[in-house]
């Protein structure tokens, strides 16, 4: 029965990035993990390590946190295979391109660095994409890891610092003051910080819901694509809070290998793949770059992101001042792990943030029911 | 476009043609699929040179029958989902890809054989170091093997077998290398003498391998060689030597195939099929004959799969005279397992670099410190890459015993082609 | 003795010749070339025979990760190893 400043629910990459933000500041840190570290929500996703500004919010934190992640880098371990890509945002055609230029503009005001392309320059950029688009927006500081990788190191770093991890036992209730597991054990801890992912049933209310995905991997095929693409036609994707959407997401791996995506489905909670969703996905994709119609694919996957219905994440205190949480990140998980991170230990320390966390406070959404343990 | 047959059954090998002659011949409607240009799987292989050679006996009356029974051979046709019960997908390659097929079937009989197990030594990853049955395979394909010194190591009577063909075929066998001992194969060696179609072939082959020395307790524990294989140390547990070689042939027996199985969510123990005296796996209407269902040879493939074949034509009255052999068959493949147990060595052959996932190149330090199959998959990507698990699962199973997890589709890779273009599913079929 | 002919492939550029009915994987083994180059840049060829190791693909006729040990040459076929 050990006593913590904060206990943390959940070694996925947010859980564990906020485990060695508080080890670092002197906390006394707990973390409990059902199964894997890294193994659930954070395995799922792609990696990817973006700027996204479809509001001042979530460009301020993914700004803010690309910058801890660049920062990060030189002490991450070879296997966590971090890439500094850079995204290329594709149009289509002339409207896109509007977009590309406003994203420009908003993207320069928040010091991020983008350079537009116009159709001769995607096609350089990217040989592989089909002809005629009428250009892009090249995001160069963007990157790429492999999360699984990236959380056990943060985990590790955070153990080396004091941490220490209880695996292999689900928590079945969080009390003021402590955390009871599955087995009947309890750990006392002063504040306890819930960051599970996807994985919701220790708070049923919360105002979060399941967004199904599907992820393809394909042998090695080196030099067909050289930066992170996402169509324009993304943003949309994403902001849909109730149909099914697929877009155009392609990532290399310094292995050669392509990771293709992204779906978008609401309603689904099964681990299934979804031939009918798979299938759009893949035609979409086929659509950009046809020479993909001949890649060997080797696995497909589905995952969940967790959504929040302002597309924001909850970071801070609950109503209940000794429950904080680190949630609701849907596809920006990994890109916001580092940031979301440094604002859950502020919030715990009380000590000022470098951005305003007003945005990403739990108390924004006006339900105390939803915090209802 | 969707194939319809009453049975379907995966893997032309001598389970999968003995299940379709004795299904098509109750007057079923049968399709045979095989991801292999030619019917006959591993052991029935026909070879480049001797293609004219129909002096095996079995294999040509299993290959008659086929042909005078009326089912359907589709060859190059790789199952790669189950996309709902009643359904199989298969990628059809023939010279090149040329896209995925559906194939609808009431019954389906799993006859998708068995694959070399091998353990991961310092150097197993050089060029000129084969499977036992891998070689044998190459050199059935083609690969001319005379005056050749090859050491073939491992475990299990395929190493025989391959030994004496390889001989036949110009190759010169430095020694035959069994890490089972003597005293453990005795009680097998034995019970070969209630077998003689069994006993005769061992005694055929020990015939073939005259003067070729057969060393049982003895096994590799490195392999040598810059950009190819030289030579190769062996160890009897008492000293270590090196015999030069230009080829090793080693595995270290076989393991199932179930992997479709699986998909169809037949229920496993120890790695095999489960299945009742008429083939039948927990799944309704899915058989499994053969391998899958647990390593006993050829015989016991031939009558495992004629079970099937009648089982799945609901005549099972024709399969209560087959089932004196099918018992006889299954205490072989009990004394097989038992004959030919991997000893506590082999499993620390590997040092720190020793690269046991040949896929992603992951070596043995970093897979030692993982928790388990998930785990290690996780943070080393093994078992990620385009086999799947297939090589390095059993090599960690053996070395770790860890459990592989769950298969997923695609079985096996597919060209993204496949899954967009509308031979895949049909409009009108439900989602799972 | 075979009845099979000989034919030529490619292999890298040069010209080999094969018994008619030689899979490609035995064609490569036999003319010494590696199939393919791992991960970390160690030189493989065919493990298994049978199309479950993938150490034996090669680029045939410019369709990249084909399991040569599953392949049959055909007269003028292109291999293209070492990927």
């Amino acid at each position: 029965m050990a006593n913590f400043d904060v206990l943390i629910v959940g070694a996925g990459i947010v859980g564990c990035a906020t485990a060695l933000e508080c080890a670092e500041a002197g906390m006394r840190v707990g973390v409990v993990e059902r199964d894997l570290v890294g193994g659930a929500t954070t395995a799922a996703g792609m990696g990817h390590i973006v700027v996204m500004d479809d509001s001042p919010a979530q460009l301020a934190l993914t700004a803010y946190s690309r910058e801890l992640w660049r920062k990060l880098q030189p002490a991450l371990p070879r296997n966590a295979e971090y890439d500094p890509r850079g995204t290329v945002w594709i149009a289509g055609d002339d409207e896109e391109m509007q977009e590309v230029f406003a994203k420009r503009r908003i993207l320069g005001e928040a010091g991020v660095v983008s350079e537009v392309l116009d159709a001769q320059g995607i096609a350089e950029a990217e040989p592989f994409l089909r002809k005629g688009l009428a250009g892009g927006l090249l995001v160069p500081d963007d990157g790429v890891i492999y999360p699984p990788v990236a959380a056990s190191f943060f985990l590790g770093e955070a153990q080396r610092k004091g941490a220490v991890l209880v695996r292999g036992r689900a928590v079945v209730s969080l009390e003021r003051g402590r955390v009871v597991l599955a087995d009947g054990s309890s750990h006392g801890a002063e504040h306890v910080l819930l960051a599970s992912g996807a994985e919701i049933s220790l708070l049923p209310f919360l105002p979060i819901q399941k967004r199904k995905g599907h992820l393809l991997i394909t042998d090695r095929y080196p030099d067909m694509v050289r930066h992170q693409l996402v169509e324009l036609g993304y943003l949309k994707s994403a902001h849909s809070i109730t149909d099914d959407s697929v877009a155009f997401n392609i990532q290399p791996r310094r292995t050669g290998q392509l990771l293709i995506g992204s779906s978008r489905q609401y309603g689904d909670t099964t681990r299934e793949v979804n031939p009918a969703i798979l299938r759009r996905m893949l035609d979409r994709a086929v659509e950009y770059m046809p020479c993909l119609r001949e890649v060997s694919g080797i696995r497909v996957w589905t995952g969940f992101r967790a959504a929040t219905a302002d597309k924001l994440p909850l970071i801070g205190p609950t109503e209940k001042t000794w429950l904080h949480l680190a949630m609701g990140f849907e596809g920006l998980g990994i890109t916001n792990a580092p940031g979301a991170a440094r604002l859950a230990a502020d919030h715990l320390l009380g000590r000022p943030s470098a951005i305003d966390a007003t945005p990403y406070l739990p108390m924004r959404i006006g339900n105390p029911e939803a915090m209802h343990v | 476009m969707i194939r319809v047959f009453d049975i379907v059954v995966v893997g032309a090998g001598p389970a999968g043609l003995a299940g379709a002659v004795a299904a098509a011949g109750c007057g079923r409607t049968v399709g045979v699929l095989d991801d292999n240009p030619e019917a006959g799987g591993q052991i029935w292989r026909t070879g480049v040179r001797d293609k004219k050679d129909e002096s095996d006996q079995p294999r040509h009356n299993a290959m008659r029958a086929l042909e005078a029974s009326g089912a359907e051979l589709l060859t190059g046709h790789r199952v790669i989902d189950v996309p709902e019960p009643g359904l199989l997908q298969a990628a059809v390659e023939k010279d090149a890809p040329k896209g995925a097929e559906l194939i609808r079937w009431r019954s389906l009989i799993v006859a998708t054989g068995a694959r070399e197990r091998f353990l991961p030594f310092p150097g197993w990853t050089l060029p000129g170091v084969f499977g036992a049955g891998g070689l044998q395979a190459l050199v059935k394909g083609g690969l001319p093997v005379q005056g050749k010194r090859i050491l073939v190591a491992g475990t299990g009577p395929l190493l025989l077998a391959v030994a004496a063909h390889l001989k036949q075929y110009g190759g010169n066998i430095v020694c035959v290398a069994e890490q089972a001992s003597y005293a453990q194969m005795m009680p097998f060696l034995v019970s070969l003498s209630g077998s003689p179609g069994k006993l005769l072939q061992g005694l055929r082959y020990r015939a073939t391998l005259a003067g070729t020395p057969y060393r049982t307790g003895c096994w590799p524990v490195a392999a040598e060689g810059d950009s190819a294989l030289r030579s190769v140390r062996l160890s009897d547990g008492k000293r270590i030597w090196t015999e030069v070689c230009d080829y090793l042939a080693c595995g270290f027996h076989l393991v199932p195939n179930t992997e479709l199985a699986q998909l169809l969510g037949c229920g496993l123990q120890n790695g095999a099929v489960i299945v009742d005296r008429q083939q039948r796996t927990t799944v309704q209407n899915v058989f499994c004959a053969g391998e899958p269902t647990g390593i006993a040879g050829l015989d016991a493939a031939l009558v495992e799969g004629e079970i099937a074949g009648y089982a799945a034509a609901s005549a099972p009255e024709r399969t209560a005279s087959l089932m004196e052999r099918r018992d006889k068959e299954s205490a072989f493949g009990a004394r097989l397992t038992n004959a030919f147990r991997l000893r506590p060595e082999l499993r620390s052959l590997s040092e720190s670099h020793t690269i046991v996932c040949r896929c992603e190149d992951v070596p043995y330090g970093e897979l030692r410190e993982r928790s388990g199959w998930s785990d290690a998959k996780l943070q080393t990507r093994c078992g990620m890459g385009s086999c799947q698990g297939r090589i390095c699962g059993a090599a960690v199973e053996a070395l770790f015993g860890w459990q592989p997890g769950s298969v997923r589709p695609p079985i096996f890779p597919i060209p993204i082609a496949d899954w967009c273009d509308g031979k895949t599913i049909s409009n009108e079929s439900t989602e799972p | 003795m075979s009845n099979a002919g000989v034919i030529r492939i490619r292999v890298n550029r040069v010209a080999i010749e094969v018994l008619e009915g030689t899979t490609v994987s035995a064609a490569l083994v036999s003319a010494g070339v590696p199939c393919r180059t791992s991960v970390t840049g160690e030189p493989r060829t065919a493990l298994c025979g049978m199309g479950i190791c993938f150490e034996c693909r090669a680029t045939v006729n410019g369709v990249p990760h084909r399991r040569t040990c599953q392949m049959t040459c055909t007269e003028g076929m292109q291999v293209e190893t070492g990927e």
